[in-house]
């Protein structure tokens, strides 16, 4: 196994042990001491007397034992006499449960307290990268940009109200599940796209991110299999992943979806992405990821920008429309309409838009639309969509792209 | 677990108890929280208005007259609770009567304290 797969693997190891401790407990900090008082146990047995036939069952057993010795060690007075019951009860009747495993609920049941929603959006985020995918905090400080112990300041100020508030370590009621699994999704889809367009840091912390929610996602995925959208988060990830590679040019700078060089997209990815979308639209449970995956698939199944079904993906944004309005999707709609039936359909779509006045500082919108009036044969007009998009955009390179397609229109 | 549902709203009790349908509406609520178990104890405030605030500073005795703290949102009242989790307070605190127009406050309450005993 490689240094990365054993990293991994260990990670793995530990969340899980973490995931079963936590529910049992109801306190992340108290099975995060006993985990670590195993993992220290492990070295110094598996040294002396060989691995076990059961790592993870082992590991588990020995923390929960350390768990059970430090609760009636410390905590005689305070402690819920329902934990005790449950604790002392667990000792003796529950290793063999324990060994076995119920760890398909103990890993959702810790995904759902770290995203639960009493908790601040960049702490479920924070609270889901150290202990859902295992990373250790000086990594997800660096991936965010903040000082260590602010991030671990943080995570012990949500760790303790989890505890203290009653936060339950529990896949919710069935009235409530899929309001809460929309949260744990958008979780996981920020951790992505925080990797994905983040403004600062260097690149290797973005990809480490859009890693992290991709091996999230498939958590997900491998807990949750017979949920769609769940399924629909984990292709639009690997789908908007497999063209890392060619967004950006030598110098770092943007490479728009017409103009890549779509030899470096990555086949693999992209038949994962397509089969995992391909399952979960048979369950005929639609929903935003799964469209907007199926909106990329259309892409990377196009030899060339030209040749793309652009019917399919207006179709496919009028859809999302449909669950998502927003004017951001009515642009996407209005250039993909633009491209199937002329760009005159495509400015009527727009026109809304630009009326409504919403966006009017949001430079993609000008420049749509200066695209298609260009198109259309309005080079004036165009020329003035032109400069109003470089006049709304904060990015210097991308301004200076604007002006020079400006200068153009203009005939300059 | 007990949980302090803690009501704060900028219009004041009185405005509020007189706003149509808001007093049948707590009545419906007390009822549904006393037929599910979970009601232990509730109160509503007098108004602000009316609060007189008490501080001992060395070996003065220091009255005034108004709230700790004069703002916009008060202290109504509260409903205390004893309920499995926190999901569960939620879902009490989101049925009030006056959620619509203000904001309920959860706060999990403290169990084991040495002063506890006392009470038992």
């Amino acid at each position: 196994m490689s240094t990365a797969g054993l990293e991994r693997a260990f990670r793995e190891e530990w969340t899980t042990v973490v995931a079963a401790l936590a529910r049992r407990l109801g306190d992340l900090q108290a099975a995060e001491d006993a985990a670590a008082e195993a993992f220290a146990a492990a070295a110094l047995a598996w040294a002396r007397d060989g691995v076990p036939p059961n790592p993870g069952g082992w590991l588990t057993v020995t923390a929960w034992r350390k768990a059970v010795d430090q609760l009636r060690r410390d905590r005689p007075v305070v402690i819920d006499p329902h934990v005790l019951a449950e604790v002392t009860r667990g000792a003796s009747e529950e290793d063999e449960e324990m060994a076995a495993g119920r760890l398909v609920d103990d890993r959702l049941g810790l995904v759902f307290a770290c995203c639960h929603p009493a908790l601040a959006l960049e702490v479920r985020v924070a609270m889901t990268l150290r202990y859902v995918a295992g990373l250790t905090t000086r990594e997800i400080a660096a991936a965010f940009l903040l000082s260590e112990p602010t991030l671990a300041q943080r995570l012990v100020r949500a760790k303790r109200k989890i505890h203290e508030a009653g936060i339950r370590f529990e896949v919710p009621d069935p009235d409530s599940v899929t309001e809460r699994l929309r949260g744990v999704r958008a979780v996981v889809y920020l951790v992505f796209n925080e990797g994905y367009a983040a403004t600062g840091g260097d690149q290797l912390v973005r990809t480490e991110l859009c890693d992290e929610a991709i091996w999230l996602g498939r958590l997900l995925h491998r807990l949750l299999a017979a949920d769609a959208e769940t399924a629909g988060l984990l292709a639009l990830m690997l789908l908007h992943h497999s063209r890392a590679a060619a967004r950006q040019d030598g110098k770092g700078r943007p490479v728009p979806l017409a103009d890549q060089d779509r030899s470096l997209w990555d086949q693999a990815l992209i038949a994962e992405g397509t089969g995992v979308l391909d399952a979960a639209m048979t369950r005929r449970a639609p929903g935003p990821y799964q469209l907007q995956a199926a909106i990329i698939a259309v892409h990377t199944q196009a030899a060339s920008f030209e040749d793309t079904d652009w019917l399919q993906i207006a179709a496919l944004y009028g859809e999302l429309a449909r669950w998502d309005p927003s004017p951001v999707i009515e642009i996407n709609r209005a250039v993909a309409v633009g491209m199937a039936d002329g760009p005159r359909a495509g400015l009527a779509i727009l026109e809304p838009v630009l009326t409504s006045g919403m966006l009017a500082a949001y430079a993609p919108l000008h420049a749509a639309h200066a695209d298609l009036l260009e198109r259309a044969g309005e080079t004036d007009q165009a020329a003035a969509a032109w400069a109003r998009a470089a006049e709304a955009t904060g990015n210097e390179t991308l301004r200076d792209e604007l002006r020079r397609r400006r200068d153009e229109a203009s005939g300059r | 677990m007990k949980y302090a549902l803690l009501i704060y709203s900028s219009s004041g009790a009185r405005e509020l108890a007189s706003a149509v349908g808001v007093n049948d509406d707590f009545v419906v609520y007390t009822r549904a929280m006393k037929d599910a178990g979970v009601l232990v104890a509730a109160e509503q405030l007098t108004h602000t208005d009316t609060a007189t605030s008490v501080r001992v500073r060395g070996e003065d005795r220091l009255v005034t007259d108004g709230p700790f703290m004069e703002t916009k949102e008060h202290l109504l009242g509260f409903f205390l609770v004893d309920v499995p989790d926190l999901d569960a307070a939620l879902m009490w605190a989101a049925r009030m009567p006056i959620a619509a127009r203000g904001t309920v406050e959860v706060r999990a309450v403290q169990t084991g304290q040495p002063w506890q005993a006392v009470l038992d």
